[in-house]
């Protein structure tokens, strides 16, 4: 066996046997879907908040629009006096609307007020707005001779269609699912560098601390080492990913099966055929979605993207390992690394949500530093070859010049005991 | 007889200073071979030469005959002076991974390993973790992996530092052992007392330099002092001072005794040590007479100061 294989097998059979990967990789899922389960509880706890809100309105103006909601009553007040309902809201309720008597009702557009020691939620009043909107709008159409009804009826809401040029049907939502797509894969590759990148580093420190490493490099080539121990973390985190993939599609086979049993039951007993006219036209839907997005080239850009931003990435945190003595006195190096990635991240969310082909997007998705996470990002949306092939060539070129930069200070690093060298130290490693 | 490692001229600089200057030595086949001086010499930086740690600015090394190349890893044992050992890892596999690299192959290697493990009775301990052994018995499984690949050449760099007395004396004769079988070992140390009785050949190495090389009794005989310490019981001190006087330099000295005799220091000057002899013979009865050997220690402190 070579040795670099060598060393990536002991790479990565140390960090599988890892409590901790063992852990996280098992835990891991249940965590997230715990998670998930507990931001749905807690908002359905929220929901169920039945919210009173007392109405003093002596003209009767709008006493009739203000419609019970799921989680907001309205509570007629007008019968008492301004003040005494001010008290008993002020006691009881969650706030009070307050519809003064004017003598032109266009005044109340002004002049109806919410009176409450907590700021209104945003829906609540916006909807409070557009109730007193609507119902002045039908008062003075009213006064101005307008049958408002029949202009009511005569309103049209419009829902436009989208097609291509090639004669296909268009699909709606289809941008907020290949952004959400995007972001999905942008933000994988971003962790997996944060999370591996980091156990690289901690495994070279581990290295120079059981002072192990000159032993080591007496036998093999620090550049061999170095890779090894590169790859060797990869794998395991490819396998933490792999065994993922597994444990969510047995879930969602064991699910939908349940789910499915289920659904089966109750169609047998209802025949419900338009149910399952629904059912079918869903598929066909997820169908369409799916051949909207390209599906192949993301699959294809993930891993050509993810193999280049990680080596590239773990190559930096392998040097800064090398050049310092604990993890402790590694944040002055870690910081120049996390910025760009986190800048990628921010960078893609805004520019690319708003314009995939925009000016900022292309340049992030073309430098190396951000071109993993922001042109994962644009991919679903349709990005020239051209683009991408030179992404992949300028990522792959510094990925080399990285590499061989890393090796250099990982070299001289590996061997210096007890400083915390500087900046500067570290440029003349470089000349060594 | 020829030479298992010769070093050219070898240059190393880091940055602006110079850790090896124009350095060359010759360690002959199957010889114990000191490399010796104050820490910061530059021995260390030679050694990584020696392994292809580094590289050095220009200069050459030949091990046994041919010009250094990756291959020579394989023939190289190496015990750095910062050693260490992984510690999660269990202690057959780390072996068997460290001699793999040394391109041993596996088979081989666990043959190799079992003989040591008998030696040192430790079968016990393979699937044990390295952090679970005590220091002393990691110790054992540290010298282990420098021979278990049986080089040619073994270089320990302070061999004996941090290692208990008894561990110290069990590598000591397993390391004289090995030389008897063929291996040439090359010590590395600025505690220069300790490797002395072991030594067939030295190097001093002061500040990038070498300063003496050679077989470790010629180096000796070229420093000898022509000083002997003398012990004698006289009842005539003062007329042997006066004849002594007349011929050589005395000095004080002290030295372990039964008698209560008079220790002297005598320098010959250009007399003959046979000269000294019977003079003192005719004062009384001599007690002690030896020639004073220098230690390594004092031929350097000498060279250096010259």
């Amino acid at each position: 066996m070579s040795v670099l294989s060598l060393i990536i097998k002991r790479e990565f059979i140390a960090k599988v046997r890892n409590k901790s990967f063992i852990v996280m990789t098992f835990l891991g899922p249940l965590l997230i879907v715990g998670m998930t389960f507990l931001i749905a509880y807690l908002s359905s706890v929220n929901k169920g908040d039945i919210k009173i809100v007392g109405v003093h309105d002596r003209a009767n103006i709008f006493i009739n629009d203000f419609k019970n909601s799921e989680d907001i009553k309205y509570v007629d007040l007008s019968n008492l006096p301004f003040d005494k309902a001010k008290d008993s809201a002020s006691n009881a309720f969650e706030g009070l609307i307050y519809v003064p008597q004017v003598a032109n009702v266009d005044e109340l557009a002004t002049k109806t007020t919410y009176i409450s020691d907590d700021s209104p939620k945003m829906d609540f009043l916006m909807n409070l707005q557009k109730i007193i909107d609507t119902k002045l709008n039908k008062e003075n159409l009213k006064k101005l001779g307008f049958d408002a009804e029949k202009i009511e009826n005569a309103k049209i809401k419009s829902e436009v269609q989208f097609a291509k040029f090639s004669g296909e049907d268009g699909l709606k939502f289809l941008n907020e699912i290949k952004i959400g797509i995007g972001f999905a894969f942008g933000y994988l590759i971003m962790m997996f560098i944060i999370i591996y990148g980091n156990m690289v580093m901690r495994s070279v420190i581990e290295e120079k601390t059981n002072r192990i490493i000159e032993i080591i490099i007496s036998s093999v080539k620090p550049f061999q080492l170095m890779m090894g121990k590169i790859i060797g973390t990869s794998l395991a985190g490819i396998l933490q990913f792999l065994i993922w993939i597994v444990l969510g599609v047995i879930l969602i086979f064991s699910l939908s099966a349940v789910l499915g049993g289920q659904q089966e039951a109750v169609t047998t007993a209802q025949v419900s055929v338009e149910q399952a006219e629904v059912a079918m036209s869903f598929v066909e839907k997820l169908q369409l979605y799916i051949n909207e997005i390209p599906v192949f080239t993301i699959v294809i850009s993930f891993v050509i993207f993810f193999i280049g931003g990680y080596f590239l990435y773990s190559s930096f945190y392998a040097a800064i390992g090398a050049a310092v003595d604990s993890e402790t006195d590694s944040q002055q190096f870690l910081m120049p690394i996390i910025m760009p990635l986190m800048l990628a991240v921010y960078v893609g969310f805004l520019t690319v949500m708003n314009d995939p082909n925009g000016t900022v997007a292309v340049i992030f998705s073309l430098v190396p530093l951000t071109s993993p996470i922001v042109m994962l990002m644009r991919i679903p949306f349709g990005v020239p070859l051209w683009q991408i092939a030179l992404s992949v060539v300028l990522l792959y070129g510094t990925f080399i010049f990285v590499v061989w930069f890393a090796a250099k200070i990982y070299r001289v690093g590996i061997l210096m005991y007890g400083k915390k060298p500087s900046w500067k130290e570290l440029y003349k490693w470089l000349k060594y | 007889m020829s030479n298992i490692l010769e070093v050219q001229n070898v240059v190393k600089q880091y940055g602006d200073y110079t850790a090896l200057n124009n350095v060359s030595l010759q360690v002959p086949k199957g010889s114990i071979y000191g490399l010796l001086g104050p820490n910061g010499a530059g021995k260390t930086s030679l050694i990584r030469i020696i392994n292809q740690i580094t590289m050095p600015d220009s200069g050459v090394v030949f091990l046994d005959g041919e010009k250094l190349n990756p291959e020579h890893v394989k023939h190289i044992g190496y015990m750095p002076e910062e050693r260490g050992l992984y510690k999660t890892m269990k202690v057959g596999e780390q072996c068997l991974y460290l001699a793999q690299l040394k391109g041993m192959p596996e088979a081989e290697a666990k043959k190799q390993l079992k003989y040591w493990f008998e030696k040192f009775e430790i079968q016990g301990w393979w699937d044990k973790k390295i952090q679970e052994l005590s220091k002393g018995m990691a110790q054992k499984i540290q010298f282990i992996v420098t021979v278990l690949h049986q080089p040619k050449l073994l270089i320990l760099d302070e061999p004996f530092s941090g290692f208990d007395p008894v561990n110290a004396n069990l590598i000591k004769d397993e390391i004289i052992e090995l030389n008897k079988k063929g291996t040439s070992v090359i010590f590395s140390t600025h505690r220069m007392e300790s490797v002395e009785e072991m030594c067939d050949y030295i190097a001093l190495i002061h500040k990038s330099n070498k300063l003496i090389e050679g077989k470790l009794d010629d180096v000796k005989r070229q420093h000898r002092t022509n000083i002997y310490q003398v012990g004698i019981i006289t009842n005539n001190i003062e007329g042997l001072m006066v004849s002594l006087t007349q011929k050589f330099t005395i000095g004080q000295t002290n030295f372990k005794s039964l008698n209560d005799d008079l220790k002297l220091e005598v320098h010959l000057e250009n007399h003959s040590s046979n000269e000294l002899i019977s003079m003192l013979t005719q004062f009384g009865q001599v007690t002690h007479f030896m020639e004073k050997i220098p230690t390594v220690n004092d031929i350097f402190i000498q060279t250096v100061s010259q």
